[in-house]
């Protein structure tokens, strides 16, 4: 679409709505234009999720799980949460679709079609963990602007692709490269054609890791269209807008990444902790690299009346680059802490499944705290970590409640 | 009379039909958006401000008309921000999101946003909420 139908396509949006009569210029309407109200189609049937996801948002399309949808060890399509910073990209033809490589910092730009990537490459699968940078936000007070994901903006699935590192290799990195930034095929939701909704990307060093794919494939099967199908990057750990949907290009950086929401607050948090509802300036922030340590409860569902004084809890733990070493619970507010069973990940970047059985001593209303500690010796902080201007990184204790009524 | 009102009402649509075809005309939608703005307060009908998904308000209107051109209600209605967050969350949306110039629309939006979506102290931490206990076998 040419800069000026977006224009007057855009005006006719405008004043149709303005009036709030779109049947008296609708005669008036050019052909192809669709009234808003149809665009809407019901997205639990068209992304095929789970009637129990929580839609946050249906322009763009952000959607995420509840605690305990997340019980599956590996996540299937129908629990993990969406998060769209633009329109969906329409029209994928997989077959013609090309990854190109480029940038200041690029021996050579070249490109490859979907085809080339899985012949000449090896493929690896890993099971990754991606959680949005703001899953939490809704919970920080002064509440920050955004989306207000809650606890459900996280997922472990497999990805299937080949290694970024093995194609960065191929085409050849200047000795000044540092970071990588990525395109895509999304679409701004001002319908500017000339606007990216989002590039982001990572240091060379995180682009070099095993782990970091260049995926065709989730959980054995093309990507879901609204996950980034027919490609996607794939960069376990860290916020999950580093895991590029819809990809296009890759460009390797001489600077830091400058592309659309990798400055101003977006992604970014404070370098030095400020006091909560703190005017920060943009000089003063920090690009989030890895996530921190956190837990979820999976099983029971919160809410749950017992009969007896005996319960089995599990979940599932990370730490963004680091492992989890420990995993806890406590019944009594943080009182006191029990030690969980906890599994090592299946590989790197993996969240890991904990276990208890928890005991309460009598009747009443308890609620059961999770904490997770990292291999550093970090641990989640029971009430909100440090305010931010976006709200990111709300790392604190999930918590479910339970009473037991009789026994 | 009703003929009367009848042919008022019809030159009227004609009238601003002739107009909307100049300002179609002009390609750069900015300029459009920012005349309407300055015109006059379009108010919708009720029926129209009840499917949006957005409070009943003085103001709704023409939140209605400048915020969900690009993004759905949700993303409005989700938050909860003070005057000085609504300001800069508009601001932020011209800078870099091309939102046109609201006029004399923006005091009516930001008012009726600060009014309507405002902060709620919660704390470090508020109650769990459950939303249906259930017994566990």
């Amino acid at each position: 679409m040419n800069r000026r139908k977006f224009a007057s396509k855009l005006t006719l949006a405008t004043i149709s709505s303005v009036l709030g009569t779109e049947i008296v210029f609708g005669n008036q309407m050019p052909k192809d234009y669709e009234p808003l109200g149809l665009l809407n189609p019901d997205p639990f049937k068209l992304f095929k999720k789970d009637s129990e996801m929580v839609l946050l948002n249906d322009k763009p399309w952000n959607m995420e799980a509840k605690a305990h949808l997340l019980n599956d060890k590996v996540t299937p399509n129908k629990f993990m949460f969406i998060r769209n910073n633009g329109k969906i990209p329409q029209n994928i033809t997989a077959a013609n679709w090309k990854l190109t490589i480029d940038g200041e910092s690029v021996q050579t730009t070249k490109s490859y079609s979907l085809q080339e990537l899985k012949s000449k490459f090896k493929t690896h699968t890993y099971q990754l963990t991606l959680e949005c940078g703001g899953n939490g936000r809704s919970e920080f007070n002064p509440p920050a602007k955004g989306n207000q994901w809650t606890i459900g903006a996280v997922s472990c699935a497999n990805w299937t692709g080949v290694r970024l590192r093995d194609v960065l290799q191929d085409v050849g990195i200047k000795s000044d490269g540092v970071y990588i930034g990525y395109h895509a095929a999304d679409t701004h939701l001002s319908g500017d054609p000339n606007k990216e909704p989002i590039s982001r990307g990572v240091p060379i060093t995180k682009a070099m890791q095993d782990e970091t794919l260049l995926a065709f494939e989730m959980n054995g099967n093309p990507i879901p269209l609204t996950h980034g199908f027919p490609l996607r990057l794939v960069c376990g750990g860290w916020p999950a807008s580093t895991s590029g949907k819809w990809l296009e290009r890759i460009s390797i950086r001489n600077i830091v990444h400058d592309g659309a929401k990798m400055g101003g607050s977006s992604y970014r948090v404070p370098c030095e902790t400020v006091s909560p509802g703190s005017k920060v300036e943009e000089s003063d922030m920090c690009i989030i690299e890895s996530m921190p340590v956190k837990s979820i409860i999976t099983y029971p569902k919160s809410g749950a009346l017992l009969k007896n004084k005996s319960l089995k809890i599990n979940g599932h733990a990370w730490a963004g680059e680091l492992q989890v070493q420990k995993m806890e619970y406590s019944i009594d507010f943080g009182s006191t802490w029990k030690s969980c069973t906890l599994e090592k990940p299946v590989n790197r970047l993996a969240w890991q499944h904990f276990n208890a059985k928890v005991s309460f001593p009598k009747k009443g209303y308890y609620e059961v705290w999770a904490r997770a500690t990292d291999e550093n010796g970090k641990s989640q902080p029971m009430i909100l970590p440090g305010w931010n201007p976006k709200g990111y990184l709300n790392n604190a204790c999930h918590r479910i409640a339970v009473k037991v009524v009789e026994s | 009379m009703k003929k009367k009102q009848f042919l008022i009402g019809f030159l009227a649509v004609i009238a601003l039909t002739v107009t909307l075809y100049f300002v179609l005309k002009k390609p750069v939608t900015e300029e459009v958006y920012q005349e309407l703005n300055d015109v006059t307060f379009i108010e919708l009908d009720e029926e129209t401000i009840l499917k949006s998904g957005f409070i009943n308000d003085i103001g709704v209107s023409q939140v209605i008309q400048n915020c969900t051109q690009c993004h759905s209600s949700k993303l409005v209605t989700q938050n909860r921000l003070n005057k000085t967050g609504w300001e800069a969350s508009i601001k932020w949306m011209q800078e870099t999101q091309n939102l046109w110039d609201l006029g004399k629309n923006e005091e009516r939006i930001v008012n009726y946003l600060a009014k309507n979506y405002a902060p709620e102290t919660e704390g470090r931490r508020t109650n769990i909420e459950v939303a249906e206990w259930y017994e566990l076998e």
